[in-house]
């Protein structure tokens, strides 16, 4: 049973991925939750663990305490994320072989990003980048194939597509973080310190909370729609990487040689991401409400769910993201706020998607109204995201350092 | 006021339609701050504005928004309408909080969109018990009362997560408190109430009056600490409005050095400041080190790496005469950035000031013309381009250090100043050597830059010399005839010939010694019909090379140096030599400042902060992450089952309408029919779904 179509008892079950209905004979909801763990759930936990010994102990001396603790909280954080979403585990063993597999061809040395085939045209950090793209592009087109043409196998495809080109992004940005090192152990920083390196991110996390909400829901149907911000996002990136040569790895100013910008930027884009699939869910919720494909894509109330769901997630990280982001400018500027532009319209999105929740929740306003206020949410982040950094100069004393 | 009055006031500042509208205006309100730029010298403000508009937004306060009145006012009201909210919630969610709602009646359960009946297989004793075990290990909390109709079982779950509506909202008036302690209002309560004054920002601290002076005990503030090497403060300069005010510190720094790192491409790596710095009480000394993102905190101000500038380094500085009949040096200038020196020559009648304002040890500069290479590529060779590791770029970024330079301003007796910008080591373009030096009328502009071929020897004396010769109406006559003679050698006759030559020579001298190449374009354009012109400027072009190369032997002649030999090389020199001459007819000072040698010496900017409210704002930042989690996934729920002859009914309300409650319905409208031995009814949609 799917919930996309208007079946008259439209209930909410996880399903698998592969679109396998996981509906229990006996409903056991009852049964506690670490029994409802499999083998490969266990397994999973326990390859985390071995990984991050193995890191700890090899890196020990080059890290601080900070990495050890961060090191030491991914296991957890990744275990549960693993057990409550399985296509995460598959996922994040992929990506860890592929970078694996990169570090182990490039044996310390960057020249061979040149001369080994598989890192040349596969898993280098450029070049599984490269495939990240095309993937995104070609999802994008499956999926509005199979909504158009009402093609289950078109949904699977993009699906299959867009958890590919996720792999191939998180692999090309694990990559690219062992290559910085490579250019200088000075150099060396992970690679989200910049718009080029952010915009991969913003593409992964997009993907994969999309990708998420469409196991919860167990319907493709709103991947045509989030997709095409991810194409977006992808197309800005290609036409950076061409024109600007944005992709080459500079090392890191000062201002940015923080601890605060590990934990403050990726959490940025799980806000940034939520939101941008938030609003696409509600362009659909638009079209379907003025009946343009409201036949093929999900019912009403499940856009508008989603809808919510993505916009409190998208909020609750913001939330973090803009605090953590007061904090490292508490450290490096010497004040938690100064009103510069990047701090005001962070302020302005959150402000905004706080009283998209009030009227939700408290005044219950539903409908049309809070799926167009979603759309234009996104143009406002957008600027907040982009905007910003090129219309407005800002008063950071480090512009000039 | 009116009772009435009051309770309407209370009513509508603790509305949601108030608070939605608050934060709507105060989202428009900080736009407009992000668009105007904030804090900037007013004077940029009256040139941006214009006299009519300036006062008018000054007025508004657009130069400061975050600090203006109607912004505060704003402020206040959300912290206003926060409160009155919260005063308002309180007790209906405590209430909330505590009751199960056990006298609920059937009549109000069938009011649930979520509603079942079952059909328990056991008497209504063992259903109880059965249906309250399995709510207790559901996770609710549950109380069971008769309630008249039959045997009410009132469970409810995460009831707490309302307590989030506290923290949330509770945390909201602790930062914009913390915020406002930590703002510049505490300082313009002082200025107001406490008889201070600001003061121009360029004058020595020993001048500085009292009453812009502020002591010890001031609770807040944040200003910035400028320290050249081998210095000490005790002072911060906190800037209000268009003036400042002098903040005590309570300790003395010094800086021993500032370093600047940089990468192996020239990017900056590191700035710090080596500091020492004495209590003024117990007069003990600490050294520490500043650095961009670790601060240092002392008696509880915060010192931060903010910016540096020079400090004063010493410039050694030859001023080479661009006067016509007046080679050489015409003098040596000891200069300091920071401080002016006189520039005046009786004889040639001038009278300057100059100005040294900036000293640069490092200049990394992008050579490499910014256009990838790249772009000649199509298709597939362009995607090969971009594949393999993120270590290279397509395009060849040159970035090159291209030596210290300093800033000079030459202000004349009508206060009037030009700023020059020049470079002490030679920089190479296309294998020939130039000296740059750089111009521009105002500050808006860019530099426009005019470069001077180094000779063989890697000198700029040739072109000196050749353009004195070329310039000076003095010499020009044995110019003229020397080159006349060359070109036409007199033992070959043709006097009328070589005559003409030394009248055009002399008229293409005249014209290019006022106005350069422009005079000589311009004569053309005049004089010469249009498909002649082309003609016509190479023969005039041709004639200033051979008066420019013949200026050039004349001159190692006198230097007593052996002639050359005109190779294609010594041509380009040539050429490079009369655009240079033609650029410095524009150049606007009687002299090009050599620097010659220099002591470098820099100052460290840093901000020093008093942040009283920084405690609220950070407890407040995470009582409002630990709210909102609260609020939206701790999901609070009540289930009700009441037993009664004939059945049970099931019902289950939420504080959130979303799909998740249907599944949970139903999970629990399962469990339920599997405890009580019940079959599960058909459909459990909600209505209205
Ligand atoms: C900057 C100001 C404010 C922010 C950022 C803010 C934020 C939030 C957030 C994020 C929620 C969670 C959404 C939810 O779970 O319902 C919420 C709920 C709520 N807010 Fe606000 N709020 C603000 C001001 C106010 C004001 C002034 C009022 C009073 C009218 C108010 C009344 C409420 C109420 C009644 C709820 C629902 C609580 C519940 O049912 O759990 N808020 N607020």
């Amino acid at each position: 049973m799917e919930i996309a179509r208007s079946t008259p008892n439209p209930g909410l079950r996880p399903t698998h991925p592969a679109g396998a209905v996981l509906a229990p004979a006996a409903p056991t909801p009852r049964t506690h939750w670490l029994r409802r763990l499999d083998a490969i759930d266990w397994l999973y936990a326990l390859a985390l663990a071995i990984g991050a010994g193995f890191a700890l102990h090899r890196y020990h001396p080059v890290m601080d305490v900070y990495d050890d603790l961060i090191l030491v909280l991914h296991v957890p954080v990744l275990t549960a994320i693993g057990w409550h979403w399985k296509p995460f585990r598959a996922f994040l063993a992929a990506v860890a072989l592929l970078a694996l597999a990169s570090i182990t061809l490039y044996q310390g040395e960057l020249a061979r990003a040149e001369q080994t085939f598989l890192l040349k045209y596969l898993i280098s950090s450029q070049t599984a980048i490269m495939w990240m793209s095309a993937l995104v592009f070609i999802a994008t087109g499956a999926y509005w194939l199979g909504l158009l043409a009402r093609s289950d196998f078109g949904e699977r495809t993009g699906s299959a597509l867009t958890w590919l080109a996720a792999v191939m992004g998180s692999t090309g940005l694990f990559v690219r973080w062992y290559e910085s090192y490579l250019l200088g152990p000075e150099i060396g920083h992970i690679p989200i310190s910049n718009l080029y390196e952010v915009f991969v991110l913003f593409t992964l996390m997009t993907a994969l909370l999309y990708l998420y909400y469409e196991g919860r829901y167990a319907t493709r149907r709103m991947g045509a729609f989030v997709m095409i911000v991810i194409s977006a996002a992808v197309g800005f990136l290609l036409w950076y990487t061409f024109t600007r040569e944005a992709h080459e790895i500079q090392p890191l100013i000062p201002a940015l040689q923080s601890y605060w910008m590990k934990v403050h930027v990726p959490t940025n884009f799980i806000g940034y991401g939520a939101f941008a699939v938030s609003a696409m869910v509600g362009t659909a919720y638009l079209l379907a409400a003025r009946g343009i494909l409201a036949t093929r894509l999900p019912a009403l109330r499940v856009l508008e769910d989603v809808m919510y769901k993505a916009i409190a997630i998208g909020f609750a990280f913001f939330t973090i993201a803009t605090i953590l982001g007061a904090l490292w400018a508490a450290e490096a500027w010497g004040t938690y706020w100064q009103w510069d532009p990047k701090e005001t319209w962070a302020l302005i999105v959150w402000l905004n998607y706080a009283t998209w929740l009030h009227m939700r929740l408290t005044k219950g306003l539903r409908g049309a109204v809070l799926a167009w206020w979603a759309v234009v949410g996104l143009l406002v982040t957008t600027f907040a995201f982009v905007g910003v950094n090129m219309f407005l100069t800002g008063l950071h004393s480090y512009g000039a350092l | 006021m009116h009772r009435g009055t009051a309770r309407a006031l209370f009513e509508l500042f603790s509305s949601m339609r108030f608070a939605i509208a608050l934060l709507t205006i105060l989202s428009i309100a900080s736009v407009v701050g992000t668009v105007v730029r904030q804090n900037e010298p007013f004077n940029a403000y009256l040139s941006q504005f214009g006299p009519f508009w300036f006062p008018v937004f000054e007025k508004l306060g657009l130069y400061s928004v975050y600090n203006a009145g109607w912004f505060l006012v704003i402020l206040a009201f959300l912290v206003l309408s926060t409160t009155l909210c919260i005063v308002r919630q309180t007790a209906p969610m405590l209430r909330e909080m505590r009751s199960f709602r056990e006298r609920a009646r059937a009549a109000s359960l069938n009011s649930f969109a979520h509603r079942a009946e079952l059909m328990p297989a056991m008497a209504a004793g063992e259903a109880v018990a059965r249906s309250q075990a399995y709510l207790r290990q559901a996770g609710f909390a549950c109380r069971i009362a008769d309630n008249g109709e039959g045997t009410l079982l009132a469970a409810r779950q995460g009831t707490s997560g309302r307590i989030g509506y506290f923290f949330a909202h509770g945390a909201i008036v602790l930062i914009c408190i913390g915020g406002l302690l930590d703002g510049n209002l505490p300082l313009r309560l002082q200025v107001w109430l406490g008889d201070k004054h600001t003061t121009a920002g360029n004058q020595l601290i020993a001048d500085i009056p009292e009453s812009a002076r502020l002591g010890l005990d001031n609770p807040s503030f944040r200003g910035d600490v400028f320290i050249p090497e081998g210095r000490a403060t005790s002072f911060a300069v906190l800037g209000l409005g268009d003036g400042i005010l002098l903040q005590e510190l309570p300790f003395t720094i010094a800086l021993d050095k500032f370093h600047i790192d940089h990468y192996e491409n020239g990017m900056p790596k590191r700035f710090a400041s080596d500091i020492r710095v004495t209590d003024r009480h117990s007069g003990e000394t600490t050294p520490h080190t500043i650095e961009v993102n670790k601060p240092l905190t002392l008696d509880g101000i915060t010192l931060y790496q903010s910016s540096f500038e020079d400090g004063g380094s010493r410039l050694a500085i030859k001023a080479r005469s661009l006067l016509p009949g007046r080679p050489g040096v015409l003098r040596e200038i000891a200069g300091q950035v920071g401080e002016s020196a006189e520039f005046a020559d009786d004889r040639a009648g001038f009278r300057y000031a100059l100005e040294f304002t900036d000293f640069k040890a490092f200049n990394v500069e992008d050579m490499g013309g910014g256009e990838a290479p790249a772009d000649a590529l199509r298709g597939m060779e362009k995607l090969q381009q971009h594949l393999g590791s993120g270590a290279k770029a397509a395009g060849q970024r040159d970035l090159r250090n291209l030596g210290p330079s300093f800033t000079v301003k030459l202000r004349d007796a009508a206060g009037q100043a030009r700023e020059f910008h020049n470079y002490m080591l030679p920089i190479e373009q296309d294998g020939r050597w130039f000296l740059y030096t750089g111009l521009r009328d105002t500050q808006a502009d860019a530099f426009r830059y005019m470069r001077i071929p180094l000779d063989e020897g890697g000198r700029v004396d040739t072109w000196f010399a050749i353009r004195d010769r070329l310039l000076d109406p003095a010499q020009r006559n044995a110019l003229l005839a020397r080159f006349a003679a060359r070109s036409v050698p007199p033992a070959g006759g043709q006097d009328a010939t070589r005559e003409a030559l030394v009248q055009s020579a002399r008229q293409t001298l005249g014209l290019f010694a006022e106005q350069g190449y422009d005079a000589l374009g311009g004569f053309i354009e005049q004089s010469v019909p249009a498909a002649g012109r082309s003609q016509a400027a190479e023969v005039l072009i041709r004639i200033l090379q051979g008066l420019a190369a013949e200026a050039w032997m004349m001159a190692r002649e006198t230097a007593g140096e052996p002639a050359l030999e005109l190779n294609p090389a010594r041509a380009t020199y040539v050429n490079d030599s009369i655009a240079a001459i033609s650029d410095s007819l524009f150049y606007g000072a009687p002299a090009w400042l050599q620097l010659d040698s220099f002591t470098e010496r820099h100052a460290t900017v840093l901000q020093a902060t008093r942040s009283p409210g920084m405690p609220l704002v950070y407890l407040g930042a995470l009582l409002l992450v630990l709210g909102v989690f609260a609020m939206l996934y701790i999901r609070e729920r009540r289930l009700f089952v009441l037993v009664r002859p004939g059945g049970a009914l099931v019902a289950m309300s939420s504080n959130r309408r979303a799909l998740d409650v249907d599944e949970a319905f139903r999970n629990h409208v399962e469990g339920l029919a599997a405890a009580l031995g019940a079959p599960v009814p058909a459909s459990l949609t909600p209505e209205g779904a």
